[in-house]
């Protein structure tokens, strides 16, 4: 009852690949082709291109992400518990708990945004 | 299963991706459109009848450009990025319904499906802004990755509100239980966030920082021509069609409300009918919300996502299930849903005037400015 048509989501995957390699084997065979040294050089804003960019990454990039995973995760819980908490056969316990759940995960909401977490400097 | 079966959704495949295209390549002229209007420009007018066969002109255009590739990139990861948009563009669409039995597959599971595709997205355009080895490019990547997930939190709270008030992950069932209420009259807080969060998931003006043209030169795209840079932008407005139907279903009452009059055939073309209009109205906000509100700051965009709209949106879930699990009525639902709306519209108001200078401009029109030139 709670599944996905797989076959059908890899059939559309595998569309989707083809449909865009479709594309680009159209434009390789139609478009011109005519590379130059200084055409091939990464985009820079009016001065030379310094070589080897993939430079420094902020590290505030990661402390979101990994309040993102936190939350992911929490849907995950979330879904199902939404599907039956009104059902019969589950106790009320069921509800208060994931009341109590989420306040916790809000409460580091909270943590980090006291510790400056989610403010962006 | 049987290899007819499997040349079936080969055939269903392939028509969802053909009519997407379509629809996509008539965005990007509606797009053009609407802004030439609000902006009192004429727009495209010239290529067929009032424009009509531009997408076409763009098409064939962007198929025979040339194709760059830098010679400093990571070639394989460079050429693999716009399939990875692409193609969870097209996935979302297995369990999307256009009306009563047309969907690929009607699953119970339909909408969690929906919110663990549409995190994908993220990957392709990191992947794109890293194999382009610019600095631009990798910058646009992150700020993708930063933008994108954190609004994912808000979006996901707010189908999860409605996915309780249907008792239903299943997208039929969601719209057919909305025949008397639509349930934007019920959660009318849930449809703001829901729609604030997807138009940053889209990564359209007003949060399109991650390939902000003034600041990081188009962000993960600035490397990208031809062929490649066409598949990021169908995937883009494919993207725009789906939060609007999206929209449509979960908030607007899909096909079902109001209920259309006749019987029969008349009535289902009628339903079709209401539910396209609906779909193309929320496109036509996006477009105008685009024509007319500035690009917010990175600081602003987070802090407007995790400071505003996660508390808020955990708050709705709270309030929603507070609300069923003892039985209050729905209007009960209704009333603190407004309330809040109100209190997230007062914030924002709030928020915009702590930065307004108090300086004003005085807009004149161009029909103004050619009468008083006179």
């Amino acid at each position: 009852m709670y599944d996905v048509n797989w076959t059908a989501v890899i059939v559309v995957a595998i569309v989707g690949v083809l449909a865009a390699l479709g594309m680009f084997l159209a434009s390789r065979i139609i478009s011109p082709r005519r590379p130059s040294e200084l055409k091939d050089t990464p985009y820079e804003c009016g001065i030379p291109a310094s070589p080897y960019n993939w430079s420094q990454i902020q590290i505030r990039y990661y402390v979101f992400a990994i309040l993102f995973i936190i939350f992911d995760v929490e849907a995950v819980f979330l879904f199902p518990w939404a599907m039956v908490f009104l059902k019969d056969f589950v106790s009320a316990a069921v509800f208060y708990e994931m009341l109590i759940f989420m306040a916790i995960l809000f409460f580091g909401v909270i943590y980090g945004w006291k510790k400056g977490v989610l403010q962006w400097k | 299963m049987n290899f007819q079966e499997i040349l079936k959704y080969f055939v269903y495949a392939g028509l969802i991706f053909t009519v997407l295209a379509g629809i996509a390549a008539y965005l990007t002229l509606m797009e053009r459109k609407v802004l030439a209007w609000i902006q009192q420009r004429m727009g495209p007018k010239y290529v067929g009848f009032k424009g009509i066969l531009q997408p076409l002109a763009d098409g064939i255009k962007l198929i025979i450009k040339e194709d760059l590739l830098p010679s400093w990139s990571d070639r394989a990861v460079y050429w693999i990025a716009p399939v990875a948009v692409l193609v969870p563009a097209l996935l979302m669409w297995v369990a999307i319904p256009i009306t009563e039995g047309i969907v690929l597959d009607d699953s119970d599971l339909g909408l969690f499906y929906i919110t663990a595709i549409s995190v994908l997205t993220v990957m392709g355009l990191v992947m794109a802004g890293w194999g382009s080895a610019n600095k631009w490019a990798v910058m646009g990547g992150l700020r993708a990755a930063g933008q994108l997930v954190s609004y994912e939190i808000p979006f996901i709270m707010s189908i999860l509100a409605i996915a309780m008030l249907a008792q239903s992950l299943n997208l039929t069932e969601i719209v057919n239980q909305q025949k008397t209420f639509a349930f934007i009259l019920k959660q009318p807080l849930a449809f703001v966030i829901f729609f604030i969060a997807g138009l940053a998931e889209l990564g359209r003006i007003p949060f399109d920082i991650h390939h902000a043209e003034s600041e990081v030169v188009g962000g993960p795209f600035v490397e990208y021509s031809g062929a490649h840079w066409a598949v990021f932008y169908l995937a883009e407005y494919m993207n725009t069609f789906t939060v609007a139907v999206l929209t449509t279903i979960l908030f607007l009452g899909g096909w079902v409300w109001p209920e259309m009059p006749f019987e029969g055939r008349l009535h289902d073309f009628l339903s079709i009918l209401l539910f396209m209009f609906k779909t193309v109205s929320v496109i036509y906000l996006i477009f105008w919300i685009r024509g007319t509100y500035p690009r917010l700051r990175i600081d602003q965009l987070m802090a407007f996502g995790w400071k505003l709209l996660v508390p808020l949106s955990f708050l709705n879930v709270v309030i929603t299930s507070v609300v069923l699990f003892y039985g209050f009525s729905h209007f009960v639902l209704s009333a603190i849903s407004i309330f809040l709306t109100a209190v997230l519209f007062y914030m924002i108001s709030n928020r915009s005037k702590k930065y307004d200078s108090g300086e004003t401009v005085n807009v004149v029109s161009a029909s103004q400015l050619r009468d008083s030139q006179r």
